[in-house]
């Protein structure tokens, strides 16, 4: 459902990201992942439309997108949870999850979401009247893949949802992101806890200073000597 | 409903005060610096307060309607040449405001503000050379047209126009840009448009302000809209609290109040003036009202819960 061709960024005189290819298939989890530095939030930002590429193409169900903007990305059903959490602090819970439905003016569709989000992580419902600055990391991570789940997508991006979250927390989100594709999301998901995103791929990319150095199933690749060496630590 | 005969009263006091002479020329010159800086704030506050983007050009594009309306009205010395000078003035300033946004708007925090700023001061030079403002020297003897209920009428509905725009979807779209830029374009809101909206709105607000500066005190020179009235302005956003229109309000009554009885003071006059600030910013650093408003409804409230309550319990004890 979503093809990169030949995708190339760069920052200035940097060259972040070389001849990118790469797909994903309708009701996949396909991880990317690699050290820092690798070009694996470059490339979500890519595909969502936040950073515009020098070369290549973006295809979405056979669309090609390379220069739609993003905000109508979203509309065409790509839904993108930013590195380091991203909520709007000083808004509401509440606010926050209706601004994920921003695109959207179903408001029955809305409220039935929401329900859903609130079913997903009762947490949130608990504390939907508080701002989401005084929410704790996991709750914020909950809130942003909640927000982002507001727009009914189709592909869900979701960039290191672990970052700075406890083991704990870790295991439980990758538990909630399982559970999304379950229920018919397909997931692209940018990790550095290469461990627990292998565990759930289905399919995954390994980049290296810009460009995709290993592919396989996630199996496939934790068994590789090589990622083991670089990545699982052993 | 309560809000329009609350809002009525005001009005008929004040004109009843005027038509009386209870109220002082002197004062009501007060009153009208107080509209048009009210005016300036909201407008600002719509683009530093909501929206996040840090301006320092409110003054240019005041500059740019007092101008437009002082040219028109002197030309057409009547009541539609009024409304026209303050219609083209504020469409001036607005279609200024979207040059300035469009290019600029990809500058972020001091950038931005180096940029409005910049382009203020543009404008100023511009005015100082143009034969039609008659340069340095300024125009003089604008016709007279601003009177307690026109300022009222602009004062109000620029306020009333902007609080219905931020309590709506656009206005929340401004504020999760001010929240934050990148999460807001991810949930696919246009954030160039609504900056250049913000920018637009502000600007032709602002605009208005400045034809009824024009026409009230009848006189113009480039130097009046100086870098300094734009931080004025900017002093009142950020002490009535960035994201309160109330605040705004609130904020430019107390300080044309204050800078009204200092003048009894005249040589330590702008000291106590800047300690008074100083003193309010430590004490409040989110500004008087933070980023909440003041709503009549809370009165009513208190009025009718705690008020009334009580009123029927007494009854009901007797």
């Amino acid at each position: 459902m979503l093809e990169i061709r030949n995708m190339d960024v760069h920052y200035g005189m940097i060259h972040a990201l070389k001849d990118v290819s790469f797909e994903v298939h309708r009701g996949e989890i396909v991880v990317l992942i690699g050290a820092n530095g690798a070009g694996k939030t470059t490339t979500l930002r890519t595909i969502s439309g936040l950073q515009r590429p020098t070369n290549g193409q973006v295809i979405l169900n056979g669309v090609d997108i390379t220069n739609v903007s993003a905000q109508e990305r979203v509309k065409m059903g790509i839904s993108h949870v930013p590195e380091g959490r991203r909520v709007f602090p000083g808004m509401t819970v509440l606010e926050n999850l209706e601004l994920g439905a921003y695109l959207r003016r179903d408001r029955d569709g809305i409220l039935e979401d929401l329900e859903m989000v609130y079913e997903r992580f009762p947490i949130l419902r608990d504390r939907r009247k508080q701002t989401a600055g005084t929410l704790s990391g996991g709750e914020q991570q909950m809130l942003a893949i909640g927000r982002a789940l507001m727009s009914r997508p189709e592909i869900l991006f979701l960039d290191e949802p672990s970052m700075g979250l406890a083991p704990i927390l870790v295991q439980e989100i990758f538990d909630i992101i399982q559970s999304i594709n379950k229920s018919g999301t397909t997931i692209l998901l940018v990790e550095q806890n290469a461990n627990m995103a292998l565990q759930v791929a289905d399919r995954a990319y390994v980049m290296e200073t810009g460009s995709i150095v290993l592919s396989g199933t996630g199996s496939e690749l934790m068994s590789s000597d090589e990622i083991k060496k670089a990545y699982l630590g052993g | 409903m309560r809000k329009f005969i609350a809002l009525g009263l005001v009005y008929a006091i004040v004109q009843i005060l005027i038509m009386t002479n209870l109220i002082s020329g002197y004062f009501q010159a007060t009153l009208v610096t107080i509209g048009i800086n009210i005016i300036l704030a909201v407008s600002l506050n719509l683009i530093t307060g909501f929206t996040g983007q840090f301006s320092l050009g409110h003054a240019g594009f005041m500059s740019v309607g007092a101008y437009v309306c002082a040219i028109v009205t002197m030309r057409m010395p009547t009541i539609p040449g009024f409304i026209l000078g303050v219609v083209l003035g504020a469409v001036a300033a607005a279609i200024l405001g979207f040059l300035v946004g469009l290019p600029t708007l990809r500058l972020r925090g001091d950038y931005l503000a180096i940029a409005t700023l910049g382009m203020s001061e543009i404008i100023r030079i511009i005015f100082l050379n143009l034969e039609i403002t008659n340069g340095a020297a300024g125009l003089i003897g604008i016709p007279q047209f601003i009177n307690w209920t026109w300022l009222f009428i602009f004062t109000v509905g620029i306020v009333l126009l902007l609080s219905n725009f931020v309590k709506s979807a656009h206005g929340r779209a401004c504020i999760s840009i001010r929240e934050d830029e990148i999460a807001a374009e991810s949930m696919g809101v246009d954030t160039i448009r609504y900056k250049v909206i913000a920018f637009i709105i502000g600007a032709a607000c602002a605009g208005i302000a400045g034809a009824i500066y024009a026409s009230y005190f009848y006189y113009l020179e480039p130097n009046l809209f100086g870098f300094l009235k734009s931080v004025d302005v900017l002093v009142i956003v950020v002490l009535g609290g960035l994201g309160s229109l109330s605040g705004s309000m609130l904020a430019a009554i107390l300080l044309a109040l204050i800078s009204t009885y200092l003048q009894s003071f005249p040589e330590i006059r702008m000291v106590l003036y800047s300690l008074i600030l100083i003193v309010i910013m430590i004490f409040r650093p989110q500004g008087l009202m933070g980023s909440r408003e003041i709503s009549l409804s809370v009165f009513s409230k208190l009025g009718n819960n705690k008020l009334w309550d009580r009123f029927k319990s007494q009854k009901g004890g007797h």
